[in-house]
């Protein structure tokens, strides 16, 4: 018994692993690359399907024409396009502020106390809820008031998904800011928020525009909750932010589910931009940080 | 001598001046990065104000009732939460089924078997995955995934259990459309997997090399490190890091709405078309007025409150590993 066991092992590893503990580790080997080869294929499927059918569904006409009616041929996606983007602008636009304020707040003033523990948690929780219901909330409180769907709403409620994230990349960039430069500003006459606004921030720039560009990458996607306030519009983009806003993700719902080859080809291409747009954003953060962390 | 005692006095009153306004500046910034942080908190209220708010008449209406009905019947002005609230729970507990073994072993071989050379771009991809946007995920299930199932699982299994026990009615699908709570559990299986991988590879990289190098010296092997040192160290921060995938399958909208089936059916089968929550909410609220949509914000309620415990659950778990 022994001897097999001796001539099937191999000589680095000794003779004294019983076959029990071998053939755990080898199914811990085995299942840990099958777990991630999975992981790998299914990304690569989703990926392809989007290349293959985004770029049938793509033409130049996607950026110059609106939306087509139901069942007809041609146009594009340039209205939804155009929506999604001055949606995401006032959702930026509005939360950068806050959460910056807000992420300094937790990191400078409330570091020993209560208020900003009870907020950082809450924040936490804000990070991961269930986007839908930021839509419901947003819809109780402009839309159903102001009697109509609006792109103000639709930018609220990105707006609301996106300062969570900027507090939280906030406060932990400044608290990598070493504390003698804190004191540094204040030996010099400095009060608080001239050290804040000319020493800690600047120092922490990098962090914050990344936070500021991960909340852009995670709001430029969503759905669920402009379903309840930007909604949509398929007539060409007017100016007219009181009324409903057409934009990528909801035209891409609408038009994915329906029956017509034409709207789901649109739907495909708006997709492969979408996510194209979001993957490059996301590289592009962790490109602004990496200087930072080396240096 | 004297002059520089007089430049000083001189100066004294200067800076006296100088220092109201930036002093009155310095206070004005205090309270707006104090307010910018209450806005956090109002809008955490203001949620769960308006849901209870626009769901209260729903449950006056019906009472706990509205917990144990299964209808939902626009004509007849009935609703009941049953089926949604379980099609919620059992398409995150599927999720949690196939992504947690899935996750946890992309966690170990990139942190333990992974050479050198791949980990960073692996760990990246991975990463990458949890910035696509839901509803890509949503047509990957409907177009791709839901024909594929359909035609190679659905129907063969189904010609196999038909007729028996317990197995003929939980694996049996009527229609074999590839849509249903299973599909669903597996699309939200494939979105928490790299939000519970990224984060469980991140506690098993802060445990320190020594306990590991220790554990490999004494002759364990790669197994029974895992087993016996990394799991108990990293344990109650990757549960939380479970918790946190769970709260985000429990509140996933636009990939579950695609693929869910949105019937109003109580079925014993996996199978079968069912609502979760968010999809119901998504597929109705906009053609909805009166009483259907206070149910559905009361629905919205529901879901906020399982959800809440869920992460409040995971954010005290994994925030004690951080403290100590």
């Amino acid at each position: 018994m022994d001897a097999v066991n001796t001539l099937a092992m191999s000589p680095s590893r000794g003779s004294r692993v019983r076959p029990g503990r071998r053939i755990a580790d080898r199914m811990l080997r085995v299942s840990c690359l099958v777990a991630t080869v999975v992981g790998a294929v299914v990304l690569g499927s989703i990926l392809l399907m989007l290349i293959v059918e985004g770029i049938r569904g793509f033409s130049p006409a996607l950026f110059t024409q609106p939306t087509p009616g139901p069942g007809s041929e041609g146009g594009g996606i340039a209205n939804a396009i155009l929506g999604s983007l001055v949606l995401t602008t006032i959702g930026i636009v509005v939360a950068a502020p806050i959460g910056v304020m807000a992420g300094t707040f937790l990191a400078e003033y409330g570091r020993t106390s209560k208020l900003a523990d009870v907020i950082r948690f809450l924040n936490d929780i804000l990070l991961s809820a269930p986007s839908i219901l930021i839509g419901l909330f947003v819809y109780t409180l402009m839309v159903r008031p102001m009697g109509s769907y609006s792109g103000w709403a639709g930018g609220v409620a990105l707006a609301i998904i996106a300062v969570p994230v900027i507090v939280r990349t906030t406060e932990d960039m400044l608290r990598l800011v070493p504390g003698t430069l804190r004191e540094a500003g204040a030996a010099l006459g400095a009060p608080p928020s001239k050290v804040i606004t000319s020493v800690t921030w600047k120092a922490a720039s990098a962090g914050i525009v990344t936070g500021i560009i991960l909340a852009l990458a995670r709001i430029a996607g969503e759905t669920a909750p402009l379903l309840f306030t930007a909604l949509n519009n398929n007539s060409w983009f007017s100016a007219n932010l009181m009324g409903g806003v057409a934009n990528l993700p909801v035209m891409i719902y609408q038009f994915a589910l329906s029956p017509y080859p034409n709207w789901q080809g649109l739907a495909w291409a708006g997709a492969l931009l979408i996510t194209g747009t979001i993957l490059a954003l996301s590289i592009v953060a962790r490109l602004v940080i990496k200087p930072q962390r080396s240096r | 001598m004297p002059a520089v005692t007089q430049s000083i006095a001189l100066a004294e009153p200067r800076r006296a001046a100088r220092k109201g306004p930036s002093r009155g500046l310095d206070t004005v910034f205090r309270l707006c990065s104090y307010g910018a942080a209450l806005i956090v908190l109002l809008v955490l209220a203001g949620i769960l104000g308006s849901i209870v708010y626009g769901g209260w008449p729903a449950f006056r209406e019906f009472g706990f009732g509205f917990l144990t009905s299964s209808a939902w019947n626009i004509g007849t002005e009935q609703y009941g939460a049953l089926v949604a609230v379980l099609g919620t729970v059992a398409s995150a507990f599927l999720a949690l089924l196939i992504g947690v073994p899935v996750s946890l072993g992309i966690a170990i071989f990139l942190t333990q078997l992974c050479p050198g050379w791949a980990r960073k771009p692996v760990a990246m991809t991975i990463e990458l995955l949890a910035a696509v946007p839901s509803i890509i995920y949503g047509m990957w299930g409907l177009f791709i995934f839901a024909p594929l199932f359909a035609r190679f699982v659905q129907i063969p299994l189904s010609n196999v259990v038909e007729g028996m026990p317990i197995l003929g009615t939980v694996l049996y699908a009527r229609v074999p459309s590839g849509v249903g709570v299973f599909t669903a559990g597996v699309i939200l299986a494939i979105m928490i997997v790299p939000f519970i991988a990224s984060i469980a590879r991140d506690m098993l990289d802060q445990i320190p090399t020594v306990l590991r190098e220790s554990a490999y010296g004494i002759g364990c092997t790669t197994w029974e490190v895992v087993r016996h040192v990394l799991v108990p160290q990293a344990a109650v921060s990757i549960i939380g890091a479970i918790m946190l995938g769970l709260g985000r399958a429990l509140g996933e909208t636009m990939a579950v709405t695609f693929v869910v089936g949105n019937a109003n059916r109580l079925s014993a089968s996996i199978f079968d078309p069912s609502s979760t929550i968010a999809s119901r909410i998504a597929n109705e609220f906009n053609e909805a007025d009166g009483l259907q949509l206070n149910a559905l914000m009361a629905l919205g309620c529901i879901l906020f409150v399982i959800t809440f415990i869920v992460l409040i659950i995971a954010r005290l778990l994994t925030r004690r590993v951080r403290a100590a």
